[in-house]
């Protein structure tokens, strides 16, 4: 096992993690003083783009990459939004930072905003976690008392104003364009790109929309360089990542480590290995969209590119562990009916592809399918791949796809004996 | 300013002040007033709406296809506690299903009705973002952790020895 690394939770056992006195104690608020007014902000998007930094809300996009996309000088404002709306199922790790250690978010925020030269930021945060809007509305108003927020922060001439908007219950507007709609108070319903929301976002002005996780990165990043945090990833994937484990492991919690971690030692050393000492049927390696991987896939390294290159995806770092005795029918219906459920509706291949797909899966794991269904299925999957306005189509569709490929016989005796030859329910 | 269906607390009045001036468009307040006037009036009547949508210079269309598209808002009264059970897979994985069973039995009511003295209302909703404590079930605007059926029980238990919503 490597070396205990931890940059985001090295304050979590503490039990005032989240104040202000915490958080400066342990070296908060250094990157701002080394950075504000001092080094230009095209250096530190420079910084930021050799840190090899990547988006952690789920397309692992080069973060500093994004932030260039904003031209200069800007023609008018720009803002700064941070996804905090935690949908992706299996996914817990957002919220943790913005309840225990909301500062290194406030800093990252102030530190990017002063790169983009935003003047107004806010936190769009998911509407179930009024906890976490507490949490930050504290830590914001903490942050102004001591000066770090709003005019001539710590007298560099940089103003800075942070809110917390709550979002209402939508998945959808996880999905960046959704998430600005939903923000000037519409429904939550996706963008045509282009334009991107970097020419064309909020408030018909540029905007950057970047995870929780990835914008508490950025203190450390620049308060100990590029290099350093790069080195402690894989390759072009710098630093480290909040893993979410759940479903069948012994001890499921979020667990922060480089990325390229393997997925076996993730699962069976930190999360404690499978409940019962079952053998493990499947796994979800980056939320519930990512296609997921047989016993045998999990030597894999858990960073975005090794996991695209055997046909699955990094995503949201939520892991989701399925032991013998799971009914892979069920579980992918579960997922079917989550996503019929969250489509916004807008593109009919969506809106129809999930809808169908359910209930498709609803008629085979119940044991009424024919053979021709695993086949309608199939079709479904991919009539709705690639098409779409949004990437939802392809969420529901990617792990459609894997589970027939993996498990198809599965489906087949279901079909052929009608009903479900898996215990359905829980494994232990 | 506001009309008479808006009549807030103190409290409310000031965070709304801070809501009008935290964005450079007044239908952005939308989604943050929405959800201080249900806390104010438990739901969105069709007349709180209206006051709304005249309060922030948008029409009532609007103010209502955003209210019916986010799933946090209700339109109609609610029971003094909303049983939410997680039905996302990690829960579903770790005996959700089981859970739902026993609410249906003990409260003798069905996905998304209410008890008759108004107490319970059972929903079941999408992954609420805790599954490393699965299985999760929030009621009104608190997560109940690593639930089963006793620990479930127990808290009903509680729960119903408070006072019933107020007609
Ligand atoms: C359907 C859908 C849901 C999404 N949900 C989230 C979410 O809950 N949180 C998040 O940070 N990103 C989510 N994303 C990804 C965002 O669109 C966007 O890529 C991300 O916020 C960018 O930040 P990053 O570059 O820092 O990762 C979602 C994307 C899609 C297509
Ligand atoms: S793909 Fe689905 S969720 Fe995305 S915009 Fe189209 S209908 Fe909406
Ligand atoms: S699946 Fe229930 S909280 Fe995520």
């Amino acid at each position: 096992m490597k070396k205990v690394i931890k940059i985001l939770t090295q304050n979590f056992d503490r039990d005032d993690s989240h104040t202000l006195e915490t958080y400066t104690k342990t070296g908060g608020y250094q990157a701002v003083r080394k950075v504000l007014g001092k080094i230009a902000p095209e250096s530190v998007i420079e910084e930021v783009k050799r840190s090899n930094l990547r988006g952690l809300g789920g397309a692992g996009f080069p973060t500093g990459m994004k932030w260039s996309f904003i031209s200069k000088p800007p023609k008018k404002p720009v803002y700064l939004l941070i996804n905090g709306d935690e949908g992706e199922p299996g996914t817990f790790k957002d919220r943790t930072i913005m309840t225990r250690d909301p500062h290194r978010l406030i800093e990252g925020v102030l530190l990017a905003s002063y790169a983009l030269g935003a003047h107004a930021a806010y936190i769009y945060v998911r509407g179930e976690f009024t906890f976490c809007m507490e949490a930050l509305g504290k830590a914001i108003e903490e942050a102004k008392e001591a000066g770090y927020l709003g005019k001539n922060i710590l007298k560099s001439g940089f103003d800075l104003d942070v809110y917390v908007h709550p979002g209402a219950g939508a998945y959808i507007c996880g999905e960046e364009t959704a998430l600005i709609e939903s923000l000037e108070g519409k429904p939550g319903r996706p963008r045509n790109k282009p334009p991107f929301p970097a020419v064309v976002g909020v408030f018909g002005c540029p905007t950057i929309v970047n995870n929780v996780e990835t914008i508490a990165h950025v203190p450390q990043i620049l308060l100990n360089g590029a290099d350093w945090f790069a080195k402690i990833g894989s390759d072009r994937n710098g630093g480290t990542r909040l893993f979410s484990v759940s479903g069948h492991v012994k001890r499921p919690g979020v667990y922060e480590l480089p990325m390229g971690t393997p997925l076996r030692e993730i699962l069976y050393e930190h999360a404690g290995g499978i409940i019962g000492d079952i053998p493990l049927k499947g796994v979800i390696p980056g939320g519930s969209s990512a296609p997921i991987l047989r016993p045998e896939e999990i030597d894999v390294g858990m960073d975005f590119d090794q996991l695209a290159k055997i046909g699955s995806m990094g995503g949201s770092g939520g892991i989701i562990a399925m032991a013998e005795g799971t009914c892979m029918v069920w579980a992918l219906h579960n997922l079917a009916r989550f996503y019929a459920h969250e489509s916004c509706g807008q593109c009919s291949p969506c809106r129809e592809g999930t809808g169908w797909a359910e209930k498709v899966l609803r008629r085979i794991e119940g044991g009424h399918g024919t053979a021709s269904d695993i086949e309608l299925l199939e079709k479904i999957a991919k009539g709705m791949s690639a098409r779409t306005i949004c990437p939802l189509a392809d969420a529901c569709a990617l792990p459609i796809l894997s589970y027939l490929q993996k498990y198809r016989d599965e489906f087949e005796a279901h079909v052929r004996e009608k009903r479900c030859p898996v215990r359905p329910k829980r494994a232990a | 300013m506001s009309p008479e269906v808006l009549a807030f607390s103190k409290e409310a009045q000031a965070e709304l002040e801070s809501i009008l001036q935290a964005y450079p468009t007044k239908q952005a307040c939308l989604l943050p007033v929405l959800h201080l006037v249900q806390r104010e009036f438990g739901y969105i009547s069709d007349p709180v709406a209206e006051a709304v949508a005249g309060l922030l210079d948008i029409p009532l269309a609007v103010a209502v296809e955003v209210l019916t598209f986010y799933t946090l808002f209700a339109r109609r009264p609610q029971a003094k506690y909303v049983i939410q059970v997680c039905r996302g897979l990690s829960c579903a994985l770790l005996g959700q299903e089981e859970l739902l069973v026993y609410l249906k039995n003990r409260l003798k009511i069905k996905e998304g009705e209410m008890t008759p003295d108004g107490l319970f209302e059972l929903k079941t909703v999408e992954c609420l973002g805790g599954c490393g404590e699965s299985p999760v079930v929030r009621i009104n605007e608190t997560y109940y952790e690593l639930q089963t059926i006793d620990r479930l029980g127990s808290v009903l238990n509680e729960l119903s020895k408070g006072p019933k919503r107020e007609a």
